[in-house]
């Protein structure tokens, strides 16, 4: 029975920490197409909004987090404006551009806040069962990162805000002349995109330590998810995630963390070769 | 006509400099002021500052000042070999102190050994050097752990279980503390290896968990696997933590919220606290006047570690060995290092053992306790680098330029 739950959890905070680096990506690549290399950098935004605003305005955490998101929503917004904007359908420039972004954002950490910041303690308490113990916080990750995918696949599947966006980012051409407004609807996705990465930031910030390079620690998951999830990453996204963090934690269960790693970058590769269109593709043709 | 003029002050210059530069000592610095490193560097690098100012002050060595030529390596090994080179080529300079990380120093002792310079490493690591050209004035396994280990077996119990940083320092440590487990009577219980961009620790958690260990040694390396820290204490792991890197080097006590680092217990041969903690006698006084000129110096320094101490310690063996040899030819230098000589610092004497070129350590046991509040339950005085001697590595006999391990000691 423990050892039932102990496997459960190992595949949830697994599940959820895939699903929580891809999330924003799943916005700004899997929907708009941009290669964002900086996606690592809107969550270091989101931890350092969430960490910083905590100490220095002694906030509470949950207020400290909202802060976060906040600021990264706003810097996603003036980053759009600037540059992100002249990028739409060219996938290329946009990777040279996001990674400039990126390693100037995370030099400016690095000379502003110094090598290290002096970090928060994880919120809840831990519990029992057994020889085991169990982080709450980590539980309620889970929770939380299915919620948020939940809301997001009814937001862009179910609104009419979702619909004018898939229009606008399939055809702007005819959605333009449909008269949806084409460059405020693309200013709300990025920064939906952006916030939610804030989201990733600021959620993990109290359990991990607050260097300038805490995002990178998620980006090679972020866009292996967001693959392997394909066309329509709202759909794909879980199964995909569920899938990744399945082999990965049975090999490491099995083995060490080292296999574990080379299995889920494995499995990705044959992910990619036999299903091209990922977890969303294979949902679809079954449909 | 211009070139020529550019010329002929550009060869007065350069007369000019020699000329000045034959009435000091160089001392080639390559210490990381940015990047990953720069956190437990910085302090280092104002030691090396602190104890040339005051020789200098003292009048010099030999009639003649020290003169610190240094550059900024970045946490990155190519820029360490360059200017490794540059030192070399370039500034001429007649010692080099430096590097951090073990990999930057295995990336420059060739170039050292090549062009015979002499270098002084000084940092704690997991040891083995035996080269003619090296001098270590940092702590070493059988320093830090052969009193870790046994003291924290007879206090919490047997079982043992290592999780570690997968690259040479955290799979040599691991063999170390194997080693002594083994030779005390103890169990390994568990040994994981981890990639040092790993940044979550719940499956280690759980494995730890499920081992039942009695003491578990941390030898983690770097930001993200300093992750593990908050998450155990999250998860309320709850077993008592020991290690040879935290705490003496990037002052995690004070940079991270508690309870990540309670109950962890660590071996150093110096930190800041020591003359908070221990209210009289040597050590007292001795760290307290360390610290007072330190702070005099570098008022906003945040955290004085056993580098710092281990970089300052470093500068006045040389500067000793170069008055003892009265010259800075290095191969009489070396001779003189190879005398025992030793000084007396901010942690009382350290001396450098002739034959594997290594410094002797008064060693703290340091635990971090609730609120992250510093204690320290245990000293061992003149604790000897003894390994790579008895091992064989015996350079004032028998020039070498190796790396030992346990597994792989020198021939004999």
């Amino acid at each position: 029975m423990i050892m039932l739950f102990n496997i459960v959890y190992q595949f949830g905070d697994a599940l959820s920490f895939l699903l929580l680096s891809a999330i924003g990506l799943a916005v700004i690549f899997g929907m708009m197409k941009i290669i964002n290399l900086a996606h690592g950098e809107f969550i270091t935004v989101g931890a350092y909004g969430t960490v910083v605003s905590g100490k220095i305005l002694h906030l509470p955490l949950p207020i400290a987090m909202a802060f976060g998101v906040l600021v990264t929503i706003l810097f996603g917004l003036i980053l759009e404006k600037l540059i992100i904007r002249h990028l739409y359908g060219r996938p290329l420039d946009s990777v040279v551009a996001t990674w400039g972004i990126s390693l100037i954002v995370s030099q400016s950490f690095l000379v502003i806040f110094g090598p290290s910041y002096e970090g928060l303690q994880t919120p809840m308490g831990n519990f029992k069962l057994g020889d085991y113990s169990y982080s709450e916080y980590r539980v309620f990750l889970i929770f939380f990162s299915l919620s948020l995918l939940f809301l997001l696949y009814i937001l862009f599947m179910k609104t009419s805000f979702g619909a004018l966006a898939r229009a606008t980012i399939e055809k702007p051409e005819i959605a333009s002349s449909m008269g949806v407004n084409v460059n405020n609807i693309y200013s709300i996705t990025f920064a939906i995109g952006a916030g939610l990465a804030g989201v990733t930031g600021a959620l993990y910030a109290p359990t991990m330590t607050i260097v300038p390079s805490i995002g990178q620690a998620f980006i090679v998951s972020a866009f292996i998810t967001v693959v392997s999830a394909g066309a329509s990453p709202f759909i794909g996204l879980v199964p995909a995630a569920a899938f990744l963090s399945t082999v990965q934690t049975s090999v490491t269960f099995f083995y060490k963390a080292t296999i574990g790693i080379i299995a889920l970058l494995f499995s990705v590769i044959i992910i990619i070769r036999f299903l091209p269109k990922g977890f969303s593709g294979l949902i679809s043709k079954q449909k | 006509m211009k070139k020529i003029t550019i010329l002929i002050t550009s060869f007065l210059f350069l007369l000019f400099s020699n000329a000045w530069s034959a009435e000091t000592i160089k001392l080639g610095i390559l210490e990381d002021e940015t990047g990953n490193f720069a956190i437990a560097v910085v302090p280092k690098i104002h030691a090396y500052e602190l104890a040339v100012k005051e020789i200098n002050a003292k009048g010099g060595v030999l009639g003649k000042k020290l003169e610190i030529v240094r550059y900024d390596t970045q946490s990155n090994n190519t820029r360490f070999q360059e200017f490794a080179r540059r030192l070399i080529e370039k500034d001429k300079v007649d010692v080099v102190f430096g590097a951090f990380s073990s990999a930057s120093r295995e990336a420059i002792r060739p170039i050292m050994d090549k062009a015979k310079m002499l270098y002084f490493y000084n940092n704690q690591y997991e040891g083995g050097v035996c080269d003619k050209n090296v001098f270590v004035t940092g702590a070493v396994p059988e320093q830090q752990f052969s009193t870790l280990v046994p003291w924290m077996m007879e206090k919490y119990g047997k079982n043992v279980y290592v999780i570690a940083a997968d690259y040479n320092f955290g799979q040599i440590s691991a063999e170390w503390v194997r080693q002594i487990v083994k030779e005390n009577g103890g169990t390994l219980v568990g040994e994981e290896f981890i990639p040092l961009d790993v940044s979550q620790y719940s499956q280690t958690i759980q494995k730890i968990q499920k081992a039942k260990p009695d003491v578990l040694m941390t030898l983690l390396v770097g930001a993200k696997q300093a992750s593990f820290y908050e998450q155990q204490a999250a998860a309320g792991l709850g077993i008592p933590m020991a290690t040879s890197i935290n705490v003496g080097q990037a002052y995690e006590h004070k940079r991270f919220a508690p309870p990540a680092l309670e109950n962890m217990y660590v071996t150093v041969n110096y930190i800041e606290e020591v003359h908070e903690v221990i209210k009289s006698g040597e050590f007292h006084d001795k760290s307290k006047d360390f610290m007072e000129r330190f702070k005099a110096e570098y008022p906003n320094e945040p955290y004085v570690n056993m580098e710092a101490a281990n970089a300052y310690n470093a500068i006045n063996i040389y500067a000793k060995a170069v008055a003892l040899a009265g010259t800075t030819d290095r191969p009489k230098v070396i001779t003189a290092l190879e005398t025992g000589i030793s000084f007396d610092g901010p942690s009382g004497v350290v001396s450098i053992d002739p034959k594997s070129h290594h410094g002797s350590h008064t060693i703290f046991l340091v635990k971090v306790g609730e609120g992250h509040k510093v204690t320290i339950p245990k000293i061992w005085k003149d604790i000897k680098p003894y390994w790579l001697g008895e091992a064989g590595c015996n350079l004032p006999e028998k020039a070498d330029y190796s790396q030992y391990t346990p597994s792989k000691p020198p021939k004999k």
